[in-house]
């Protein structure tokens, strides 16, 4: 489904991904790890089509389509979707609006009709209890007051919602307490599927005992230097990123986290 | 980032739907001001002689006036003596007795303005005085409106009709010498809107006025007058458009509002004069005073306006709080684009004992643009327990235009209170990427986010208003993203 090879990415002329290579197929999972500063998360904005990042060399291919070329909308509506790290408030346009423009943004793509307030109403009530979101936050303006995990919930509810075939999690388990982590966790395993790819980013394993990936990357220095399966979480845990060699200065005092 | 900049910069191209020119048969003054051009004015309206005297008295006190330039506005010197101060469609009667007697090109251009006049196409519920030029061509719902003894109609017509009501008010809350435009409009209106509600009326529909510059080289004058007798209750909306021209075309209206006791006015404007094309060439000058006076007690006025329209704005829509208990409101959206520049605001003059204001004010501008919010909130020594709250938001679209706040607060009265609150904000790169991420075009999303910022005042326009203030913010930010 997504092709990456030898992925060069800047950010105001200082390289930060440094040839990254990565094949996911349809009903994977699968989990970047590693620490700050590695490139995790503008491998994320940069399949997401944040403008900010320069792409310098390589090529990216969405089932054989050149991703790079599409602008961010159309990535979009091809199906990826990214569920921030810090989700951006939009004073005054509310949830529901806001998700409705999006859901018929891609319906239109697909040559389907839009959905009208009442039909969508109705459907946006329904995934927002498979998050535990309280249906009152759809009629709230986008990520306006909400607590960390309440927009963290926001995002998976929007993935459930757009049903994307690549869904890209950027520190999704971040500032989670461990019940808004079970619920993200459930949201994000009720988006599995055989037609739909997963690509998770992360600091942490802890993250992996509740969506359990089939593949496991480590990220360190703008590139993937180990690959593995489950068990290469386990073992980061347990050792450190130091064990790889990496220099990690946040574990240490995160480490509680 | 710079990239989003970029775009939002590209998309300041928009097309200005209601630029055409309509044909048609006028008369229209030689361009020049003097005593006998004001006479010839008000020959032809067929005034009263205390009328005349009224705009001689104000073109005098004018005369010895200086242009304010204290606002956050520039513009070349107007000559006043090349401005026409007179043109209307020429009518092969006097007046014409109904709409089947009004010129059908005019009819035509309403209609094409979407402001139907024909009785069976009229707006459900609105009432409209049509302005073309210097004179109201037709009022609609008359006739019901007369039946609860509401009085609605040009305020040439009140001139001679209701000659007591217009003296007795007429001035009272803008007077002659007010300022530069103001006794300069007194000197020259020519048309406008006059409504009378008596005592204890509810009046039964919207009231509106749709202005319509067409000539070229003329200036509008219009003069609204409205009065709300005690326990009355209006609701007022006002439009107003004109061709693209790349001369620059000046209107200065007053507006002056008079609520007695526990009477209300709600007095809804959005403002799409032409705003001049991308260069910064041609557009209005749209230089208003409008004025409010609450004389009674508990009576309250509130001004809602949507400005996105004219190359040069100066515009303070106020509130005088006499009587106790009354309460002023103003709730502003004004948007600038290309070279648009706005200088606009309110002032809440607090003379009576707990009398309430508030303010809520959204500005957005984007391209070359400059927009400031220019506000005064004061307290007379008998404003026992008086308080205002005072909201000011600036939204910039790009990182070439301005906005700036000028808030100024005098107070005589210890008890009274003042709350300030003032933001600034971006459409920022953030907000344009999530959107964009969830499919999202980014002309919705910046009208989307620019709706949202102005939800407070959209949400007190009256409904239908309230759909058409949301499209003309999406029309004028045509082009603003790209």
């Amino acid at each position: 489904m997504l092709s990456i090879k030898n992925l060069h990415a800047s950010v105001e002329g200082k390289e930060i991904l440094k040839g990254i290579n990565l094949e996911i197929k349809a009903g994977e999972v699968h989990a970047i790890m590693g620490p700050n500063g590695s490139g995790k998360s503008t491998l994320s904005q940069v399949l997401a089509g944040n403008e900010a990042f320069e792409v310098t060399e390589g090529e990216v291919t969405l089932n054989g389509e050149n991703l790079l070329d599409l602008e961010t909308e159309e990535r979009a509506r091809e199906g990826i979707f990214l569920a921030f790290q810090y989700p951006v408030e939009i004073p005054g346009v509310s949830n529901l609006q806001f998700l409705r423009t999006a859901v018929n943004a891609m319906r239109t793509h697909r040559g389907e009709e839009e959905m009208n307030a009442a039909e969508f109403m109705k459907l946006a009530k329904e995934v927002s209890k498979q998050v535990d979101l309280d249906p009152s936050f759809l009629k709230r303006g986008v990520n306006e007051g909400f607590s960390g995990g309440e927009k963290k919930r926001n995002e998976i509810m929007q993935a459930l919602l757009l049903q994307p075939k690549l869904a890209i999690l950027d520190e999704t388990d971040s500032g989670l307490d461990i019940d808004a982590l079970k619920v993200v966790s459930d949201g994000v395993n009720a988006l599995r599927s055989e037609d739909r790819a997963i690509l998770m980013v992360t600091h942490y394993q802890r993250l992996l005992n509740h969506i359990v990936p089939d593949y496991v990357h480590v990220l360190a220095g703008g590139k993937i230097i180990k690959s593995g399966g489950r068990e290469l979480a386990l073992e980061l845990e347990e050792k450190g990123y130091g064990w790889l060699g990496i220099k990690d200065e946040e574990t240490a005092d995160s480490a509680a986290n | 980032m710079a990239t989003t900049d970029k775009e939002v910069n590209e998309l300041i191209k928009r097309e200005y739907e209601h630029g055409f020119v309509t044909e048609i048969e006028a008369d229209t003054f030689e361009p020049g001001l003097n005593e006998d051009v004001i006479a010839r004015l008000s020959a032809i309206k067929k005034e009263p002689e205390w009328m005349l005297e009224w705009r001689l008295k104000a073109y005098r006190r004018w005369l010895e006036m200086e242009e304010p330039d204290w606002a956050h506005v520039g513009y070349p010197k107007i000559d006043y003596n090349s401005i026409s101060y007179y043109s209307a469609p020429k009518r092969k009667e006097d007046m014409p007795q109904s709409l089947d007697e009004v010129d059908p090109e005019l009819l035509k251009t309403y209609e094409k303005l979407g402001i139907p006049l024909h009785e069976r196409e009229k707006l459900a519920g609105v009432a409209v005085d049509a302005v073309f030029d210097s004179v109201s061509v037709a009022t609609t719902f008359k006739e019901p409106l007369a039946k609860a003894g509401v009085i609605f109609c040009s305020i040439s017509e009140a001139v001679r009709d209701y000659p007591e009501l217009v003296q007795k008010y007429l001035g009272t809350v803008v007077p002659h010498g007010d300022n530069f435009f103001a006794g300069l409009n007194s000197a020259v209106f020519s048309d406008g809107t006059f409504v009378y509600v008596p005592k204890g009326v509810r009046c039964p529909m919207e009231l509106s006025t749709y202005f319509r510059i067409n000539a070229a080289n003329t200036g509008q004058f219009e003069r609204t007058l409205i009065i709300a007798d005690e326990g009355s209750y209006v609701s007022y909306l006002e439009g107003c458009t004109a061709p693209m021209r790349d001369e620059n075309q000046l209107h200065a209206a007053v507006v002056e509002l008079v609520a007695l006791d526990d009477a209300q006015i709600k007095y809804s404007t959005v403002q799409n004069w032409y705003p001049g094309d991308e260069n910064g060439k041609g557009g209005i000058y749209n230089f208003v005073t409008k004025r409010g006076a609450c004389i009674g007690k508990n009576s309250k006025i509130s001004w809602t306006q949507v400005e996105t329209g004219s190359a040069v704005t100066w515009k303070y829509p106020s509130c005088v709080l006499r009587g106790e208990n009354s309460v002023g409101e103003f709730y502003s959206v004004a948007l600038t684009h290309n070279y648009q520049q706005a200088d606009t605001g309110t002032k809440m003059i607090h003379l009576g004992k707990n009398t309430r204001s508030t303010i809520i004010s959204k500005g957005i501008s984007a391209g070359k643009s400059s927009n400031a919010y220019r506000g005064l909130v004061k307290f007379g020594p008998g404003a026992e327990g008086a308080r205002n709250f005072t909201q000011c938001d600036s939204l910039l679209i790009g990182d070439r235009c301005g906005a700036h706040t000028f808030p100024y607060i005098e107070s005589k009265n210890k008890s009274a209170i003042v709350e300030h609150e003032a933001t600034t904000s971006k459409v920022s790169d953030e907000q344009m990427f999530l959107c964009r991420q969830r499919g999202i075009d980014p002309e919705q999303a910046v009208s989307m986010i620019v709706n949202g910022f102005c939800k407070e005042v959209f949400k007190e326009l009256p409904m239908e208003f309230a759909v058409e203030a949301g499209k003309l913010l999406e029309v004028s930010l045509e082009g603003s993203v790209g």
